[in-house]
């Protein structure tokens, strides 16, 4: 009772309160909507512009979805093969480094000059940001196997393929879940600060351009709703990451185990 | 010059061998050992002393610097328990227990059954679904020596299993361990720094010095007399830890 209190009610009441004072402050003050619209004023645009912005919001999550999977795809691939051969790992590793410590808003006009297709080049952007949790994660995760099951494997005559697949990587799953909920938010980031950059206008434009066409035309409470919307699409991929963690989790591993969802 | 040949079923024969390693630390020197099969085998030393590097190179997990050992038993013919459970901890106590099995391709209904029976012998009758986080640290070596023993191995080889186990659960395990061997005719290799638990086991306790480990003692124990707890008690007994005691002392002051 106490712990779904602390866990829903308690940060309802921050919201709430916060909400109600940013309310309040906007009216007495007499602030613009132009500068700071009330909550209930973005509220109000939501709804009124969410012919526009629910699109928007399915293409920056399409982008942060397809981005989420390729840095799992090849974060998952790339650890499996550093792991099973250090020649790999020191010949590849710093690049994936490198990747991971470029900012990606000065690399992004390359990527979109050279991808020359706007979907792809937001992909490829959001990609950069997200797959490195995955991959030192999981490499970490399967370089943590306990020595004495490696020693018993051996025992038993398993070769590399079945110690891997029996013994590394249910090792590494929650190292792996672990940097799958750090990337999930830097996927959903990667999507819009690429779209930014790519300014793509158009039908099929996401949430990032959408911030930037009503910043062009004043339209300073659409801006607050769309980014309502980023923020509440983060929260939903954490908890939805989060869940995914418990699922797999819970009956074995003491981060999950004895935790209500 | 190592290698690892044939010896008769269920023997064990080490014959001079060192074991440096690449730090240059010597961790055994010129241990030479015959060990019976079938029987029930104690290596009692200090800390540091290379019981455990002896058991891994019993075992085919360290490869010797020098000498040769023989083992009447290869690979999976070799059961071997850790100082610690060292369970899978996202697979159930029967899963544990059929690893071995599941390793050599046996088939799935072939390992339930067989692991089923395994922790029935073992006194697990009821936990194959548990999780090892549920279960305690009894219970945990438990499935431990079960999945050691699930494939019949010739040669069981135990690595202080029950040190970190309070005494009263040790106890236990040490009867249960008794009964297992007579039951299986399996060699039993027991490694311990605990004078008591190697005179209420063994058959023979083999004394090693610390750093570089050698032999420095091999005292065959009284063998009429069943080990039950009354054993614990008997003047038997309490002369066996005096010599075993005495052997280490020495071994300690060497």
């Amino acid at each position: 009772m106490s712990g779904a209190w602390s866990r829903f009610a308690a940060p309802a009441i921050v919201g709430l309160v916060v909400l109600a004072a940013w309310e309040i402050a906007v009216r007495t003050g007499g602030v613009p909507p132009y500068i700071l619209p009330g909550p209930l004023l973005i509220a109000r645009t939501l709804v009124a512009d969410w012919g526009t912005l629910a699109p928007a919001l399915v293409a920056t999550l399409r982008i942060a979805a397809l981005a989420l999977l390729a840095a799992v795809v090849v974060g998952v691939a790339l650890a499996v093969l550093f792991t099973q051969s250090r020649w790999l790992e020191r010949s590849l590793l710093p690049y994936a480094i490198v990747l991971q410590v470029t900012p990606i808003v000065s690399i992004a006009p390359l990527i979109i000059v050279w991808a020359n297709d706007v979907t792809l080049s937001l992909l490829i952007c959001a990609w950069i940001v997200a797959f490195f949790p995955i991959l030192s994660n999981t490499m970490l995760g399967l370089n943590s196997v306990d020595h004495n099951l490696l020693g018993l494997f051996q025992l038993y005559g398993a070769g590399r393929w079945r110690t891997l697949l029996h013994l590394r990587l249910p090792a590494a799953l929650p190292y792996f879940l672990g940097g799958l909920r750090i990337s999930g938010g830097l996927a959903l980031i990667g999507a819009v600060v690429a779209e930014f950059v790519a300014g793509a206008g158009g039908s099929g434009s996401g949430l990032a351009y959408r911030i930037l066409e009503a910043g062009y035309q004043l339209k300073i409470p659409r801006m607050f709703a769309a980014l309502v919307l980023i923020s509440a699409a983060g929260i939903a991929i954490h908890l939805l990451l989060a869940a995914l963690s418990h699922l797999l989790l819970r009956r074995w591993h003491d981060s999950e185990a004895g935790r209500a969802l | 010059m190592s290698e690892v040949r044939a010896a008769p079923a269920g023997a064990i024969a080490l014959r001079g061998v060192d074991k440096t390693y690449a730090n240059g630390t010597r961790a055994i020197d010129g241990v030479s050992l015959e060990i019976a099969a079938g029987s029930f085998v104690s290596v009692l030393g200090p800390s540091g002393c290379g019981k455990s590097t002896l058991l891994r190179m019993i075992a085919g997990l360290i490869v010797p610097t020098d000498g040769r050992i023989e083992t009447g038993a290869r690979g999976r013919e070799i059961g071997f328990v850790f100082q610690e459970p060292t369970l899978l901890p996202w697979a159930t106590a029967e899963a544990n227990v059929a690893l071995p099995l599941r390793l050599m391709g046996v088939d799935a209904a072939d390992r339930r059954e067989r692991a089923r029976q395994m922790l029935a012998r073992v006194g697990l009758e009821g936990f194959e679904g548990a999780w090892p986080r549920e279960l305690s640290g009894g219970m945990k070596m438990r499935v431990s020596i079960a999945r050691a023993l699930v494939d019949r191995p010739r040669v069981l080889l135990l690595d202080e299993p029950f040190a970190a186990l309070d005494e009263i659960a040790r106890h236990r395990l040490n009867a249960d361990l008794l009964d297992l061997w007579r039951e299986t005719g399996v060699t039993v290799v027991f490694v311990t720094h605990s004078v008591f638990e190697s005179a209420f086991l063994s058959q023979r306790i083999v004394v090693m010095s610390a750093r570089p480990g050698r032999i420095v003692a091999d005292l065959a124990v009284d063998t009429d007399q069943t080990r039950d707890e009354a054993f614990r008690t008997s003047p038997a007994y309490g002369a066996t830890c005096r010599r075993v005691s005495d052997a280490l002392r020495e071994a300690m002051a060497a």
